[in-house]
Formats: structure tokens, C-alpha cells, sequence
């Protein structure tokens, strides 16, 4: 009897931790929408997402995100550019050609990398990458775009390397002696089978990389100059839809409409992250043809 | 018996790491005759086929002393991706890659480069015919190889290893997963083969052995045995220990 009671009470237990977590997943969700939907009542849907200009304390306020879609679509694509073929060649690299001594050092490099706070490697970005784009570029300012692309795409680069490295990993062995049977050198059966077998794989590490990137807030506010405009290069300053809400949220006032445009922001952002861990979900389980 | 040797195979050693699966291994193997292996689990046969190709390099720790000859030339002196081309491979499992069955036919053909479309078709076209799917597959050549049955997939490899014209083909069990049907099937297809080329067989079956072979080996805790014609072996063996093994005394 004592054994059941104790099963039971366990049992539910559990069953409390699990479903508090969906609560309280649906509870942010509900807040930020009920306090983010507020802002439509002032400007319209399209013209929040398509005004060009972010000017939330002005009278009247205009509240434009295009700027800032812009400013995060940029340093994550400059990010992608960066990170996406130097953390595949690292994990076709570590997975495929390098000895099992410089594997495990490579892999604790990489997984040593993941581990630095993003806070310190903005603040590395601010002191050597700053001025070094300043001074190449001949630039007024090196606080641009591409400082923060070159910033996140360190941050971005465990999270590609390690999962795209399993993705090689667990191409079962059979298909790379398969290839090299045929005759197949190293190189074409890396390219020919590996690549392709694992391709669902290696997309899911970029897109969960990207998904990183873009939801990455402190590193790009310190490096990437904060000016609301839409940029027209990767050498100008740009402000990304994070940086916004971190910077802004301590002056705004409770209630204002700059209130509720930053809780607007954070439905958007977080529609963008969904979109992109649904992609990389997708990917991840995508059924063998 | 014909004189000229496909493969010489003098004083043989291979170890992996302490591991000594190969001892003292001599045998010539001539053109044109299927050459089947027999032996318990563990005696070596599928690390001596994949020395003639030089698979088992893929392995760490591998190490080997005598020689291997393959047309009077050391395979230590050719290259590599030239050896496997002329020495194919067909595995125990089948393993189509995941592509269309053209595409698995082509791959191969593909990687030496060179081939325009109608040479590609002509060639995998050829290829599967040599290997007896063609009347099978001809009107889904773009679907996916996985849809294919067991003994269909384990004769598209073979095609697939006939795409990159070898020379000698190695089976290495390659009925082990097939029902009574396919392996027929696929024996049938081996002894069409051997007009054209040579073939080594490993297998577990010794019935398998004794219907397709010309000759026959006997391999026991990696030494060979005994190697003698497959009537030989399977009447009147030399060794008891051959005797004991074909009667099913142990294995």
C-alpha cells in the first residue's frame, strides 16, 4: 500500500515538472502578446514593420522597425558568410581527415570556444576587432556591421562545428568503404557520399548557428554602433532588433507606447528564432528518401 | 590449369595492433576461376579479401610483412584508387548509396570523370545487364535503390562494381542476408561472371562454396589450410581438420 502511495505521489510529481514547463512557456508567450499587440493600437502592422524610422521618444512617436529587421539581417548574414563554410570544413576536418590527437584537441578547442560568455568576447571585439576595421577600412568609426558579423560568427561556430561533426560522424561506415572500394579517393568520397549523406544534418547545425546569431544580444550591442538607420553597407554602423530591447527597456516607461513597441519587438524576434529552430527541426528529422 | 597468376601471395603477415588475424599466407589466384573461401568466423577470410584491395589500410594500427602481388606488380607500388578500381569490391550487406538506382551505377563511372550523358546510360545500362537486374529495374532506373529487395540491391552493387570495368571482383558474403531465391539468383550471376573476370568469394556457406567454386580455400585462426580444387576439398580433403569443417563438425 505504502509502495503504491509513494509510486503515485512520485508519478505526479513529475507529471507537475513537466507541465509546469509548458505553463510557464504559454505564460510568457501570452504576456508578451498582450502587451506587444498593444502597440498596433497606435500604428498599423505594416507601418511598425516597414517604417523607416525608429524614433520612439519623439512627439509624435515613430515606430518603424525596418531599420532594425535590417541591422539583424545583416549581421547575421555577414555572421552566416563567416561561419557557415569555415565551421563545415572544421567539422569535415575533425569528423574525416584529422589524426585522433588533434581531434580531441580541436574538439576541446571548439567546445572551450562555446564556453566563453558572449559579454567578454564583445568586449575583445571592442578592443582589437574596433580599431582593426577602423584603421583597413579607413573608416570614422569601426563600430560597424562587420565587427558584429565577425563577432558572431565566433559565436556561431561551436554550435555548427560540433553538431555538424556528429551529423558526419553518424554516416554509417559502410557508405565511406562502399566509396573507397569503388575506387573513390578521400576527397570524392568525402564530397560524394559523406557530404550528401549527412546533409540533413549539417543544415540543422547552420540553421541552429543562424538561430544563435540572431538571438544574440550583448556582444552586437557593444560592437555594432547602435544607429537606427537602414545601412547600405556592412562598414556602417547598424542597430539589430536585441540590441533595441536591451538598450531601450530601461528607460522606457511602463505603459508607453515605446513600452509596448519593445514588447512588439520581441514577438517578431521570437518569430524569427521559431522560424528558424522549426527549419532546423525539419532538417533534423527528415526522413531518409 | 591456366599458367598465368592474378594475384601472388607470398609469406603473408597482417597484425592489428597485437591482433595477428593473417599468419604466413601463400597462394596464387589464378584468371578467371571463382576461388571460394570457407572457414569459421574469425580464421581471417575477410582480412585476406580486403588485402587484395588494400582495404584493410582504412584501419588503424594495421601492419603487414610478406607481399601480395596483383599482375606480377607489389599492390604496396599501385595506386590505390587504381587497385580498388580494378579489384572491386561487394560488400556482405548490400549498400546502395542513397540515390536513384542510375545514380548508384553512374557514381562510380562518374568519379574517372570524362563521360557524357549517352556513354553514362550506355555504360550503367551494360553494367546492370552483366550483373542480371536490367529486366528488373529498367523502367525505375529514377527511383530510389533502398525500394529495391534485398537480393535486387545486393545485384545492383554488383553492377555497380562492374560500372568501373575491374578486373577481379571480391564477394565478400555476399548471400549472408538473402533469401534461398536471391542467392540463386546472385549465384547465377557469379558464374556468368567469371568468363570475364575473377572472382574470390568469402562465404559462411560451405554448400555455397562447393557449387560455385573452382577451387577452394580452407582458412582456420588465420592460417590457410588447405587450397585445393573445390571436387578435391569436398571428397577427399588432405587435412582432417578440412574434413571436420565441411561435415559440420565445428565452425
Amino acid at each position: 500500500m505504502f509502495r503504491k502511495a509513494k509510486e503515485f505521489i512520485i508519478e505526479k510529481l513529475i507529471q507537475v515538472c513537466g507541465l509546469a514547463s509548458i505553463f510557464f512557456v504559454v505564460v510568457i508567450f501570452l504576456f508578451l502578446l498582450k502587451e506587444g499587440l498593444a502597440v498596433f493600437k497606435i500604428v498599423t502592422p505594416l507601418n511598425f514593420l516597414f517604417g523607416k524610422s525608429w524614433y520612439p521618444i519623439s512627439d509624435p512617436a515613430q515606430l518603424g522597425i525596418l531599420p532594425l529587421i535590417c541591422g539583424s539581417l545583416l549581421v547575421t548574414l555577414g555572421a552566416a558568410i563567416i561561419s557557415i563554410p569555415i565551421g563545415v570544413a572544421c567539422a569535415i576536418y575533425i569528423a574525416e581527415i584529422a589524426p585522433s590527437k588533434t581531434k580531441e584537441v580541436l574538439k576541446a578547442g571548439v567546445e572551450l570556444l562555446a564556453a566563453i560568455p558572449s559579454v567578454v568576447l564583445g568586449f575583445i571585439g571592442m578592443v582589437t576587432l574596433v580599431p582593426w576595421v577602423k584603421n583597413i577600412f579607413h573608416l570614422p568609426t569601426g563600430l560597424t556591421a562587420l565587427s558584429g558579423s565577425i563577432m558572431l560568427a565566433f559565436m556561431a561556430m561551436p554550435t555548427i562545428v560540433s553538431i555538424a561533426e556528429d551529423a558526419l560522424y553518424s554516416v554509417p561506415k559502410s557508405y565511406k568503404e562502399g566509396a573507397f572500394a569503388l575506387g573513390a579517393t578521400h576527397w570524392q568520397t568525402i564530397h560524394r557520399v559523406m557530404l550528401p549523406a549527412a546533409s540533413s544534418g549539417i543544415l540543422a547545425a547552420v540553421m541552429l548557428g543562424i538561430g544563435r546569431v540572431i538571438g544574440e544580444t550583448m556582444a552586437v550591442m557593444m560592437i555594432t554602433g547602435n544607429a537606427a538607420v537602414i545601412p547600405h553597407s556592412l562598414l556602417q554602423p547598424v542597430r539589430t532588433l536585441t540590441a533595441t530591447i536591451a538598450a531601450e527597456m530601461g528607460e522606457a516607461v511602463v505603459g508607453s507606447e515605446h513600452y509596448f513597441a519593445l514588447f512588439a519587438i520581441g514577438i517578431v524576434l521570437f518569430i524569427i528564432s521559431f522560424a528558424i529552430n522549426v527549419t532546423a527541426d525539419l532538417f533534423l528529422h527528415r526522413e531518409n528518401r | 590449369m591456366v599458367n598465368t597468376t592474378k594475384f601472388k601471395i607470398n609469406n603473408l603477415n597482417i597484425w592489428f595492433g597485437a591482433i595477428h588475424p593473417l599468419k604466413e599466407v601463400n597462394m596464387q589466384i589464378f584468371p578467371n576461376e571463382i576461388l571460394s573461401i570457407i572457414g569459421p568466423s574469425n580464421s581471417g577470410k575477410t582480412t585476406f579479401l580486403r588485402m587484395l584491395n588494400r582495404l584493410n589500410e582504412l584501419q588503424d594500427n594495421f601492419k603487414m610483412t610478406g607481399f601480395v602481388e596483383y599482375d606480377k606488380k607489389d599492390i604496396r607500388n599501385i595506386d590505390v584508387e587504381f587497385l580498388r578500381r580494378k579489384v572491386g569490391t561487394v560488400f556482405a550487406l548490400p549498400l546502395p548509396l542513397p540515390l536513384s538506382i542510375f545514380e548508384n551505377v553512374a557514381y562510380g563511372v562518374r568519379m574517372y570523370g570524362g563521360r557524357n550523358k549517352k556513354e553514362l546510360e550506355l555504360i550503367v545500362e551494360e553494367a546492370l545487364k552483366k550483373a542480371y537486374i536490367w529486366e528488373e529495374v529498367k523502367d525505375r532506373l529514377q527511383e530510389s535503390a533502398f525500394k529495391l529487395s534485398g537480393g535486387q540491391q545486393q545485384r545492383l552493387c554488383i553492377a555497380r562494381t562492374l560500372a568501373v570495368e575491374p578486373d577481379v571482383i571480391l564477394f565478400d558474403e555476399p548471400c549472408s542476408g538473402l533469401d534461398p531465391i536471391s542467392t540463386a539468383k546472385v549465384e547465377e550471376a557469379m558464374l556468368k561472371l567469371k568468363q570475364n573476370y575473377t572472382i574470390v568469394l568469402v562465404t559462411n556457406n560451405v554448400k555455397q562454396a562447393a557449387r560455385v567454386g573452382d577451387r577452394t580455400a580452407f582458412f582456420l585462426s588465420g592460417e590457410l589450410i588447405e587450397l585445393d580444387k573445390t571436387d578435391k576439398i569436398f571428397t577427399a580433403p588432405a587435412d582432417v581438420r578440412t574434413d571436420g569443417y565441411i561435415r559440420g563438425k565445428f565452425g
